[in-house]
């Protein structure tokens, strides 16, 4: 029972962060909701007997993603901080509400039609065995990760760099005052 | 705990972030939104790993993670590369191409 009472109160911090998240108008806010999202769904996945996901879970998204998150929110905010501004476009609340709810009607009817679910048991599924099936038997599809991650590095940085003296500045060729967006100009 | 619960708390964040993916102003919320998308799909993933006593669901969750992380660094390269470019980052008001 106790238990139980433990696992309702993640799923409800799990859900009422993500909400926080998508329907806050802080940017800043958001992102720290969303840390507050990640770990729970670390402590998640404790729960469901995968203690290495939870682990690279904590040290991948809220080391790394959210630290990244808030440094791209303070590289790009406005001199009066008004880039941290996270609405929702008007005109697009109703037909997204719509959508979501729609495909949220869907899925949970579908789920609540199923009727046999597995229940494999409760035995414990070794971290040694995951690195083993990832080594062995998954092992191309890692090396395939492994060079898609350093193509990413690689397009990350040739996207972000600042240009060197006499190169071409190729953001300098859009340099125009935005229409009725007075802050958006220089 | 049961797969059905983790499937209906599953199913729900990914609801919730793919409405903000819809509806956000700002190119860094649109990608919050798409993180806790990512997130949700790993927690289904873990959850039938677990209760189908089958490994690859977390082979997987470590796959799409890594995937995840991947997205996040190219797509901010591009918010800020978006933000030098145009001064602002509202998705809105990128619509050059548009005309």
């Amino acid at each position: 029972m106790l238990e139980l009472v433990g696992i309702a109160a993640v799923a409800g911090v799990l859900v009422a962060a993500a909400v926080s998240v998508v329907f806050g108008t802080n940017l800043v806010h958001s992102v720290l909701l969303l840390a507050v999202m990640l770990f729970t769904t670390a402590v998640l996945f404790v729960i469901l007997d995968a203690p290495f996901l939870a682990g690279i879970q904590v040290m991948l998204y809220a080391g790394g993603v959210v630290t990244l998150m808030l440094f791209a929110i303070m590289l790009t905010r406005r001199s009066g901080g008004v880039a941290v501004n996270n609405e929702s476009i008007k005109g697009r609340r109703l037909p997204a509400a719509i959508l979501c709810s729609g495909l949220f009607a869907l899925l949970a009817w579908s789920i609540h039609q199923t009727t046999d679910f597995p229940n494999g048991g409760d035995n414990v599924l070794a971290t040694r065995q995951l690195g083993i099936t990832l080594f062995t038997e998954q092992a191309l599809s890692f090396e395939v990760l492994g060079v898609l991650l350093l193509a990413a590095t690689i397009g990350a940085i040739v996207l972000a760099r600042k240009r060197d003296h006499g190169e071409p500045e190729p953001a300098g060729a859009f340099e125009r005052p935005v229409r009725g967006r007075k802050e958006a100009t220089r | 705990m049961t797969l059905v619960n983790v499937l209906y708390v599953g199913v729900l964040l990914f609801c919730l972030g793919l409405y903000g993916t819809l509806t956000r102003r700002n190119v860094i919320g649109i990608l919050l939104s798409v993180e806790i998308m990512a997130n949700s799909v790993n927690v289904i993933l873990v959850a039938f790993s677990r209760f189908t006593q089958n490994l690859l669901g977390q082979v997987f969750a470590v796959f799409v993670m890594s995937l995840t992380v991947a997205e996040v660094v190219v797509g901010l390269a591009l918010v800020i590369l978006l933000y030098r470019t145009m001064r602002h980052t509202d998705i809105d008001e990128a619509s050059r191409l548009r005309h």
